[in-house]
């Protein structure tokens, strides 16, 4: 089922420029794999080595952060949006 | 014979006299009477529609009036007082303040007794850069009465391109003297009270206690999670901003309802998110984000509208697209959850990771 994925702008060069990618999937965790097979690297932008969401990266399908319903494994449906948003700081010189 | 109150305000029209006696059945006739004996008088207190301004309250024999209206009655002996501000031991709104809040005065939800909320409100700005500045700028020109303002930094040319509190005669000189100066000229009500200095774990608490509501306009993670900490501690309302590149982040983290910890539990690496001078900032962008805040400040000082608490505000430039996510408190969170455990001000340099001389704050 289809699901629209906002990329941030910082994982953008990942997505060859896009800024919403569409991806095929049931589960959140499933959807993101098929961005990862359309874009090979994207993955690694967003999970560490053990396979786990990087935590300055929050992932939300439509409104609500998965980490508050069932993370990587919530369900998706047709015409969900999945957003990806990492922290930003701003800033002059360093971060 | 209806004895009248002269506002201090409206004194240089009674020739000093605080009590003066008129003539008259109703509100408008007695106001009428007014203006015959003292030229101006009715002119002050009325506007073009014939209606008392929103900002005039009117006690009869020392009872509020609601709701006043022109036509009401009057008796023999009766005492009436204009008051053009709210009591509490405040001074009436100067002519000059009528005039300059007069925008803000004749909207319902602001009127006389909004406009006093916010002479005697306190903010803090952290920052005066790229969303401080424009968050300054509209705070001062509301009329917050103390607008403090945290940053040691000089204006230098990279700057202009986005923070508008500063211009090209200030490149050199310190942001908060730049500041001072600006906003001394956007509003001279306004007392600006600068804090020049990094924001750190032993002088956060202190700085931040002087103020009822912080704007975050702080440009590194360190700062971020130290002004979070404080506030949380300090059960503080804290209205939040971040920017990169074309989008922008907004909410309000509310005491009790969350707060960046639960957002975002964990500062990315150093060298994990680009900053704004590695991967630039369309100017105009922290504009917008620092007026949202100014006007969210400014709706908790007031109490009007639905503010971004519990929602995170998405913006998005390029696209000129507004979304928004929810955002909760997070019971399991170390310094707002049920149980915290983080009950003092911390390393936030080393929390961040960062070496530490490359950390802003100290």
């Amino acid at each position: 089922m289809p699901v629209q994925v906002r990329i941030p702008p910082m994982l953008r060069e990942a997505t060859g420029g896009a800024r919403t990618v569409e991806g095929h999937g049931s589960t959140v965790g499933a959807v993101l794999l098929d961005i990862d097979r359309q874009h090979p690297g994207f993955r690694e932008r967003l999970f560490s080595e053990d396979g786990e969401l990087r935590r300055f990266v929050n992932v939300y399908v439509n409104d609500e952060d998965i980490r508050y319903l069932a993370q990587l494994d919530t369900p998706v449906r047709d015409g969900d949006t999945v957003s990806i948003l990492p922290a930003v700081a701003g800033g002059g010189r360093h971060v | 014979m209806v004895v009248v109150y002269v506002p201090t305000s409206l004194r240089r029209l009674t020739g000093g006299q605080a009590r003066v006696e008129a003539e008259g059945d109703t509100l408008a006739a007695l106001l009428e009477d007014l203006e015959r004996r003292f030229p101006g008088f009715r002119q002050a207190l009325v506007a073009e529609d014939g209606a008392l301004h929103r900002f005039v309250n009117v006690y009869i024999n020392q009872q509020e009036v609601d709701d006043v209206g022109i036509a009401t009655p009057l008796s023999q002996g009766d005492e009436v007082a204009f008051i053009p501000a709210i009591a509490g031991g405040a001074q009436p709104f100067t002519e000059t303040q009528v005039q300059r809040y007069s925008r803000h005065l004749i909207l319902p939800e602001i009127g006389g007794r909004g406009q006093r909320k916010l002479l005697n409100a306190k903010v803090l700005c952290i920052g005066a850069g790229g969303l401080g500045s424009p968050a300054a700028i509209y705070l001062a020109a509301a009329g917050v009465g103390t607008l403090g303002i945290v940053d040691f930094d000089k204006v230098d040319l990279t700057n202009l391109h986005r923070q508008i509190l500063h211009g090209h005669k200030d490149i050199g000189r310190h942001k908060l003297d730049s500041a001072r100066d600006r906003l001394a000229d956007v509003n001279p009500d306004v007392k600006v009270v600068p804090h020049p200095t990094a924001l750190t774990s032993e002088n956060a608490l202190e700085i931040i206690g002087q103020y009822d509501i912080v704007v975050n306009g702080s440009d590194n993670f360190p700062t971020r999670y130290l002004v979070n900490d404080a506030c949380v501690l300090l059960k503080k309302p804290l209205v939040d901003g971040s920017i990169f590149k074309f989008d922008g982040q907004a909410t309000v983290f509310m005491p009790g309802h969350g707060c960046y910890r639960c957002l975002f539990p964990a500062p990315p690496p150093p060298g994990a998110v680009p900053s704004c001078a590695e991967g630039g900032v369309l100017g105009v962008l922290p504009g917008i984000i620092g007026c949202i805040q100014a006007v969210e400040t400014i709706k908790l000082i007031l109490g009007i509208g639905e503010p971004l608490v519990g929602r995170l505000l998405l913006f998005d430039a390029l696209a000129m697209e507004f979304r928004e996510v929810k955002l909760r408190r997070d019971p399991e969170c170390p310094v707002c959850g049920d149980n915290p455990t983080i009950t003092e001000l911390i390393d936030y340099v080393e929390f961040c990771g960062l070496p530490r001389e490359r950390a802003l704050i100290g």
